[in-house]
C-alpha cells in the first residue's frame, strides 16, 4: 500500500478550528481513509471536539456524537452491542458500522480508564483510537496521566514529578484481539494497522502519537518531524499485538534488540518548551541521565515481552 | 396473559422482556441486583432477544444506554441510590439529547451514612435532570408503568424513571398478571425516533453551543416535558382500554368523597396511606389519599382541581430538602399552590427516611399532628 | 402536538470555524516544476487543503503552518511571509 493508493475520502472538512500544525486533524485523515464511509465515531471533550465549530456547524463528515468525557468506553461498545442486537433482530439491514472512539489521552489514561478497562476486558466490538498529545491540550496544556516527567504544564509548573502511564501496555495485557501503537511519521503503518483492526471484530485498541505544538511549544511546522524523533529515540514504541502477543515494529524493534541506537533523547527535548526548565536546571545532566536509562529499561522490558 | 406471583424486581424484569427492548446494560446495586440478574437469564434462556452489557459502574451503564438509544434501539437500564447518583451527569445528557429510555429506580436511601433501605432522596435528587420521574406502588402497577414508559418515552422523546421502594416493592412477593405478546404490540408500536446516529446521516451530534444556541433547547425541554404529562395520562387510559388495569393518572385517589385533609405522598407510603386514612376516617375525621404517581412534570391545575376551597393538604414527604421545612413535595406543592394560599392550608413532614417503618397508625398520628397544626 | 423535537445537530460545513486562511502569517507557495507527485504534502495537511491532483492550495482555509514545506523531499513548497492587508 503506497501513499498513492489512499483513498480521497476525508474526515474533515477545511475550515476546522484546530491550531495550525495540529496532529489530530492530520490522523483523522489518515484513519478515515482505512476506515472508509460505514463508521460511527463516538467523541470525548477534547481538542477534537473544542475545534469541531459550533452548532450548527461541524468539521468533521463522519457520523459523531459527543459523549461526556468518562463515558467513551462504555457508549462505544454500547452502541455495538446495540447494533449488533438490531442486526439480528432484523431491524436494520445491509453491513454493520465500524464503531470507534477518537479521543484524547485525558478520555484515554484518566477520567476514561475504567470504561475502557471494562471494554477490554469484555471484549467490547469498536476500535478505541486514542490520540495523545501528552497534556490536556485543549484546556491549555495541563498535566495527564499520559505527560512525561520533567514536562512543564499549567498544573505541573516546575515540570511533572513523575513519568506517566503506559496506557498501551496496560491494554495489551487486557489481552484483547488487538493493540497497537502508532505514530504520525509512520504514516503507512499507522494504516496498515488501521485497516488491520478494521477486519476483526471486538476490542481493539490504537494509540497514536501527537506532537502537540501548541502545549509541547514548538513550531508548527515540525509536527512530522517531532512524531519521527520520537520514535527513533525510544521515547515513543511503535508496536502491536494480538490477544497479549506481542510484536515490536520497524525502528522500535531495531531499538530494542540492539540493531541500531537510539538517537540522544537531549536533541529531542531540547525542542520543546516545555523541557526549557529542566534544561536550564542544574540538575539537567542527572535528569537527562534518568530519562535516558528509563528509555533503556522501557526497551529492554519491551524485547523480553516480545518473547512471550 | 399469564397470572405470576413474584416480587417487584421480577415484574420489572418481565415488563423489559415483554416490552422487545432491545439493548440492556446495568449494573448490580441492592436493592435492585435481581432485575439485572434475571434479565440477563431471560436472555441466556433464549426468552428475551435482547443484548445485555455488564458494564463495570452505573455510569457506564447510563453512558452505554444513551448511545444505544441513540443508534436507534429500544434501551432500559436499572439502578438505585448510589448507582442513580453515580450516573447524574448522563441522565442530563440524555434528557437534553432527547434520547428516549426507561430506568427502573429501587428507591434507597444514599450515603453517608451507608443505608440500604427505602426512601426517595435519591430519585428526587434527580428532579432538575429532564427526566420524567413516575412512582409506582404494587408488582402489576411496576409491570404496567415499564410498558407505559417505553409508550411515553418513545412518543415525546424524554427520558422516563420508573421508581418503586427497595425491599418494601421490589422484595415483597405479590400476585400480577403480564400480557400476551399481540396486546403488547398493539399498545407499543415499534421505536421510530426522529432522529437516529447511522453512518449515511454523516453529522455532529451533541456539538458545542452559544449562549444564544442554548437557549431553545432547554425551552423546547421545558416545554415538552410539561406536554409529556398530558402523554402519560392519555396512554395510562389507553392501558386501562386494554387490560381493564388503572392506577391513577397523575394522582391514585383514595376516599374523595367530602373530604377535607388529603394525605399526599408517594410510592409504597401511598398505599399504606389508604389504611391510615380509613383509621381516621373512622374517628370522623374526613381525610383522603392522594398518591402521587408522576412526580414531573409535577401536576399544578391537576392537584389544584382534586382539592376543594378551605381544604388542607398534608404532605408526607419520603425525602428532605435540607434546611427547609420538610421535602421535595411541600416545595412543589405550595408553589403549584399559590395562588390559593389564601383558601388552602398546606403543611408537611418528612418521615420514611432510610426505610424507617411506616405502618398505618404511624401515618395516621402523624397526619392527626399536622390536622392539629393546620386548624390553629 | 408538536411533533418537532429540538436536538443537538450539526451538519459538516466547510470553514465551520471561519475562514481559517486569516490565520496565517506566512503562506506556502507551491512549484509544480519541483513536484515529484509523491503526495506527502496532501497526506500531511492537517486542513485538507492541498489538492490531491495538482497540489494547489486552498488559501482560503490554509493556516500556513508550514509542515507541507518542512516535509517536502523536493523543496516544492516555500514558507514566504504573508502579506499584510
Amino acid at each position: 500500500m503506497k501513499i498513492k493508493d489512499l483513498s480521497s475520502l476525508e474526515y474533515i472538512t477545511p475550515g476546522t478550528g484546530a491550531c495550525a500544525g495540529c496532529p489530530s486533524t492530520i490522523g483523522l485523515r489518515i484513519i478515515g481513509k482505512a476506515l472508509g464511509k460505514n463508521t460511527i465515531g463516538f467523541l470525548t471533550p477534547s481538542c477534537a471536539v473544542a475545534s469541531m465549530g459550533l452548532t450548527p456547524q461541524t468539521c468533521y463528515t463522519f457520523s459523531a456524537l459527543n459523549i461526556c468525557f468518562a463515558s467513551a468506553g462504555a457508549s462505544a461498545g454500547g452502541a455495538a452491542m446495540a447494533l449488533d442486537a438490531l442486526y439480528r433482530k432484523g431491524k436494520l439491514q445491509g453491513e454493520k458500522p465500524v464503531v470507534f472512539n477518537w479521543v484524547g489521552d485525558g478520555g484515554t489514561y484518566d477520567i476514561g480508564f475504567q470504561g475502557l478497562s471494562g471494554s477490554a476486558e469484555r471484549n467490547d466490538d469498536y476500535i478505541h483510537f486514542c490520540y495523545n498529545n501528552e497534556a490536556y491540550s485543549n484546556t491549555g496544556n495541563q498535566r495527564s496521566g499520559a505527560t512525561p516527567q520533567f514536562a512543564l504544564t499549567t498544573t505541573s509548573p516546575m515540570g511533572k514529578e513523575i513519568g506517566q502511564k503506559n496506557m498501551p501496555l496496560l491494554m495489551l495485557e487486557h489481552r484483547p484481539p488487538y493493540v497497537a501503537t502508532a505514530s504520525l511519521g509512520y504514516p503507512m503503518d499507522l494504516y496498515r494497522k488501521v485497516e488491520k483492526a478494521k477486519n476483526i471484530s471486538g476490542f481493539r485498541y490504537i494509540e497514536i502519537h501527537m506532537p502537540c505544538c501548541t502545549s509541547w511549544r514548538f513550531p508548527p511546522a515540525d509536527t512530522i518531524r517531532m512524531s519521527k524523533l520520537a520514535v527513533q529515540t525510544g521515547a515513543w514504541l511503535l508496536w502491536e499485538g494480538e490477544y497479549g502477543k506481542l510484536t515490536l515494529n520497524g525502528v522500535t524493534a531495531s531499538l530494542a534488540e540492539g540493531r541500531k541506537k537510539p538517537i540522544s533523547m537531549e536533541g529531542y527535548l531540547k525542542l520543546q518548551g516545555r523541557f526549557s526548565t529542566m534544561f536550564k536546571s542544574p540538575e539537567k545532566e542527572k535528569h537527562l541521565a534518568l530519562i535516558e536509562a528509563n528509555i533503556q529499561r522501557e526497551l529492554e522490558f519491551m524485547a523480553g515481552r516480545a518473547k512471550l | 396473559m399469564s397470572k405470576v406471583f413474584g416480587s417487584g424486581n421480577t415484574a420489572c424484569a418481565l415488563a423489559v422482556k415483554d416490552a422487545d427492548v432491545d439493548f440492556v446494560a446495568a449494573y448490580p446495586i441492592t436493592p435492585q441486583t435481581a432485575v439485572a440478574e434475571k434479565i440477563a437469564a431471560y436472555i441466556a434462556e433464549g426468552i428475551m432477544d435482547a443484548n445485555y452489557l455488564p458494564v463495570e459502574s452505573e455510569h457506564s451503564a447510563a453512558s452505554a444506554i444513551a448511545a444505544a438509544s441513540a443508534v436507534g434501539a429500544r434501551v432500559f437500564t436499572a439502578t438505585a441510590s448510589q448507582g442513580l447518583l453515580y450516573m447524574h451527569e448522563i441522565l442530563h445528557y440524555a434528557a437534553g439529547g432527547r434520547l428516549p429510555m426507561v430506568m427502573a429506580n429501587v428507591n434507597r436511601a444514599v450515603n453517608a451514612p451507608w443505608c440500604l433501605y427505602a426512601d426517595h432522596q435519591d430519585a428526587v435528587s434527580q428532579r432538575d435532570t429532564g427526566w420524567i420521574h413516575i412512582h409506582t406502588a404494587s408488582n402489576q402497577e411496576i409491570y404496567d408503568s415499564i410498558l407505559l414508559a417505553f409508550k411515553v418515552t418513545e412518543e415525546v422523546q424524554i427520558p422516563v424513571m420508573v421508581n418503586y421502594d427497595g425491599f418494601l416493592v421490589s422484595h415483597s412477593m405479590m400476585p400480577f398478571e403480564t400480557l400476551d405478546e399481540n396486546k403488547i404490540k398493539e399498545y407499543l408500536p415499534p421505536f421510530n425516533p426522529s432522529w437516529r446516529l447511522h453512518p449515511q446521516w454523516g453529522g455532529t451530534f451533541g456539538n458545542v453551543t452559544y449562549s444564544e444556541q442554548y437557549v431553545p433547547y432547554r425551552e423546547s425541554l421545558t416545554r415538552d416535558v410539561k406536554k409529556a404529562g398530558e402523554v402519560i395520562v392519555r396512554c395510562a387510559k389507553e392501558y386501562q382500554e386494554l387490560t381493564g388495569r388503572w392506577h391513577g393518572g397523575y394522582f391514585d385517589v383514595y376516599r374523595l368523597e367530602d373530604a377535607s385533609f388529603f394525605l399526599l405522598s408517594m410510592g409504597s407510603m401511598g398505599k399504606e396511606m389508604e389504611l391510615a386514612v380509613d383509621l381516621l376516617r373512622k374517628e370522623g375525621i374526613p381525610a383522603a389519599g392522594l398518591r402521587l404517581r408522576v412526580f414531573c412534570p409535577f401536576p399544578k391545575e391537576e392537584l389544584s382541581v382534586l382539592l376543594p376551597d378551605g381544604a388542607k393538604l398534608l404532605v408526607f414527604d419520603r425525602n428532605l430538602v435540607y434546611g427547609s421545612a420538610a421535602g421535595v413535595l411541600l416545595q412543589e406543592s405550595r408553589a403549584a399552590l399559590y395562588e390559593r394560599r389564601d383558601d388552602l392550608r398546606i403543611t408537611g413532614i418528612s418521615v420514611g427516611l432510610g426505610g424507617e417503618d411506616l405502618p398505618a397508625v404511624l401515618l395516621a398520628d402523624r397526619a392527626r399532628q399536622m390536622i392539629q397544626e393546620v386548624e390553629k | 402536538m408538536d411533533k418537532k423535537i429540538v436536538q443537538p445537530i450539526s451538519r459538516p460545513t466547510k470553514g465551520a470555524c471561519g475562514r481559517t486562511g486569516t490565520w496565517r502569517s506566512q503562506r506556502p507557495v507551491f512549484e509544480a516544476p519541483l513536484c515529484n507527485g509523491c503526495l506527502i504534502c496532501w497526506l500531511y495537511c492537517p486542513e485538507a487543503a492541498i489538492s490531491r491532483e495538482d497540489r494547489s492550495i486552498d488559501y482560503e482555509y490554509c493556516k500556513g503552518c508550514g509542515i507541507c514545506a518542512e516535509e517536502c523531499a523536493k523543496n516544492a513548497i516555500r514558507m514566504v511571509k504573508e502579506e499584510v492587508k
